[in-house]
């Protein structure tokens, strides 16, 4: 399952690993020295992995941040904050299962928590719908902002989500005015508010939860106008295109710091956050404690003041 | 010259020297052979089944405000190539064969008019122009003609037509959804009236940001108004969508649009509404 998923061009490592790991068992269990075929081998790996990772296509990528073993919101929630108290509903139709939302303590510092939530077993992927929220889900997001706000709480937001949920019912409940009207309002919100982007922001169903004072990338994250299936159905009508729009997209972490949306990127360990997720929640960890600290020291008009001025700068138009 | 010319989903105008054949045109709905000029006289809706034909961004502009005369601002704002973007074509090429095609700079025009001699702050945008996309250059735009709002103090009126962000300046097109929505957060907080008129199509986008926010929002009869396509909706659920499906029918009676309004009465329409929400509004009538 999805314990042992390799993925395309993860597996010269995964199979490099298996043998050096068989020898070891060999070696070992016969009693022989094999320690200089061993470290030869490593250092192999070590190079084959270098090579493999630092020329990663932005399709790869996509894929990397699509990793079933790859941690979840609630793998940092969990890492990150003593004593999670999650809430549940919107107040109007129901519990949104796609974002977990609730209060925490992060350091010993009180915050409040907005995830988006995907899950690794078949019943789970349902349950959470594969982290696509309705707009029920953006409606529970913005309570538990108003609430934070209300108690002078910060909030640390985590987007992983191939997109809103595109269906009849959501439709019905509004998902366009949910994504706008919490787009709106977040510019409103009196306390700060760090996002991380911990591996797919699609389009507005990443957005809907994606204004803040400062907005942190994991290196193996994408961050999109459209997933690249979605734009390789449109403009190549071939959902096979995908890796060519990916490409076209510009959608990695290197690429969002470059057009100037996000603010730092996060490094992955070699090979991916799920290969070593303790080394990412230490790195992402301090980070939001440096952002915690820096915003929570501004000024509230000034707080929401440079918000407002970080987006009004995006885009880029020419005068003639 | 042809008798009969198949009504396509483009642009009709009101002017006939830009339909230089067809004498008769098709309803796509009722399938009513229709008199060109008689189409005209009747602002391109159906005289039979009231079938909204797509309009310019021109033609709105003639049909709401006073004497048909927009001061318009920001013209020369024109798309870069921020991510060197190329599919089947290359995305320069594609703002050049639009420009060429609508005489337009881009899909937004925008800038001050008055409405019953309410002065206004205007932006309507034009489907013939990549689909009426959003890229920086209307986010940009539509950033300008709030701001305007707010520093005249005047109402904000914005005709929206189009099927979202422009994927061909990928992330920067999402962020102008941020960046409008933030202005109107402000427009908002100063409590100066925002009109939102949706128009055949508003999605994506467009819809999940400065379209879904007026104080009121208006729509022409029919539109196609949502946030996820239909045939993305259809691959995910596997299933026939019902009759009606994302219509402005569907959108009132779900409860996110105040009134269908015909386009003879969106004028007066909008008049009506600057007119109950012109408390404390300098600068209106």
């Amino acid at each position: 399952m999805s314990a042992g998923f390799v993925l395309e061009f993860e597996k010269p490592i995964v199979e490099l690993e298996r043998k050096i790991a068989e020898m070891r068992e060999f070696a070992s269990d016969e009693n022989v020295e094999l320690s200089r075929e061993i470290e030869s081998l490593e250092q192999k790996l070590d190079r084959l992995a270098d090579e493999i990772y630092s020329k990663l296509t932005r399709w790869e990528k996509v894929q990397l941040a699509r990793h079933p073993r790859r941690p979840y919101s609630l793998d940092y929630i969990n890492a990150f904050c003593k004593d999670f108290l999650e809430i549940h509903g919107d107040r109007g139709f129901a519990d949104d299962k796609a974002v977990v939302c609730g209060f925490g303590k992060f350091n010993g510092q009180k915050v409040a928590v907005v995830g988006q939530q995907k899950a690794r077993d078949t019943k789970g992927k349902l349950i959470r719908n594969f982290g696509m929220m309705h707009p029920e889900g953006y409606r529970k997001a913005m309570r538990v902002m108003r609430l934070a706000e209300k108690f002078n709480v910060p909030i640390l937001i985590f987007i992983d989500t191939p997109g809103a949920y595109p269906g009849i019912d959501a439709e019905e409940r509004g998902q366009a005015e949910a994504i706008a009207r919490n787009i709106r309002e977040m510019f409103r919100i009196k306390v700060p508010i760090i996002i991380s982007i911990i591996g797919e922001g699609a389009s507005g169903g990443a957005l809907g939860i994606g204004v803040g004072d400062v907005i942190l990338m994991l290196e193996n994250s994408w961050y999109s106008v459209i997933s690249p299936e979605g734009c390789a159905a449109i403009l190549w009508r071939d959902q096979a295109k995908a890796s060519e729009a990916a490409e076209a997209l510009k959608l990695t972490a290197q690429d969002m710091l470059q057009l100037e949306v996000i603010d730092k990127i996060i490094p992955e360990p070699r090979g991916g956050a799920h290969r070593n997720p303790q080394g990412v929640y230490e790195l992402l960890g301090k980070e939001i404690q440096a952002q915690l600290e820096h915003y929570g020291s501004l000024e509230t008009g000034r707080l929401l003041e440079q918000r407002m001025q970080k987006f009004r700068r995006m885009g880029e138009v020419l005068q003639i | 010259m042809e008798w009969f010319k198949k009504a396509r989903e483009g642009i009709i105008s009101q002017k006939k020297k830009d339909i230089p054949e067809g004498l008769w045109t098709k309803c796509p709905k009722c399938s009513d052979i229709i008199y060109v000029r008689q189409l005209e006289e009747n602002l391109s809706t159906c005289p039979n089944c009231e079938y909204h034909f797509r309009i310019k961004s021109s033609d709105y502009i003639r049909l709401i405000l006073d004497e048909g005369e927009l001061e318009e601002k920001d013209q020369g704002l024109i798309s870069g190539d921020p991510l060197q973007f190329k599919d089947s074509k290359k995305y320069p090429d594609r703002i050049k064969t639009a420009s060429k095609n609508t005489g337009l700079n881009d899909a937004v025009v925008s800038g001050i008019g008055k409405i019953d001699d309410k002065i206004i702050s205007i932006a309507v945008m034009d489907f013939a122009f990549i689909g009426g996309s959003m890229g920086s250059v209307v986010g940009e735009k539509i950033a300008r003609t709030i701001e305007r709002a707010i520093q005249m103090r005047i109402p904000l009126v914005i005709i929206s037509c189009t099927g979202g962000a422009r994927m061909q300046e990928g992330i920067l097109s999402l962020m102008q959804m941020a960046k409008t929505s933030a202005l109107l957060a402000r427009l908002d907080d100063l409590r100066l009236p925002y009109i939102s008129v949706l128009t055949n199509p508003t999605t994506a986008g467009v819809m999940a940001s400065y379209a879904s926010l007026g104080d009121v929002i208006i729509a022409e009869p029919g539109a196609l108004l949502g946030f996820a396509g239909q045939r993305v909706i259809k691959q995910t659920i596997r299933q026939d969508l019902p009759e009606g499906f994302q219509s402005s029918e569907f959108f009132q009676e779900h409860g996110f649009l105040d009134k269908i309004v015909h386009r003879r009465d969106l004028k007066k329409t909008i008049s009506l509404f600057l007119e109950y929400f012109s408390n404390d509004v300098q600068g209106s009538a």
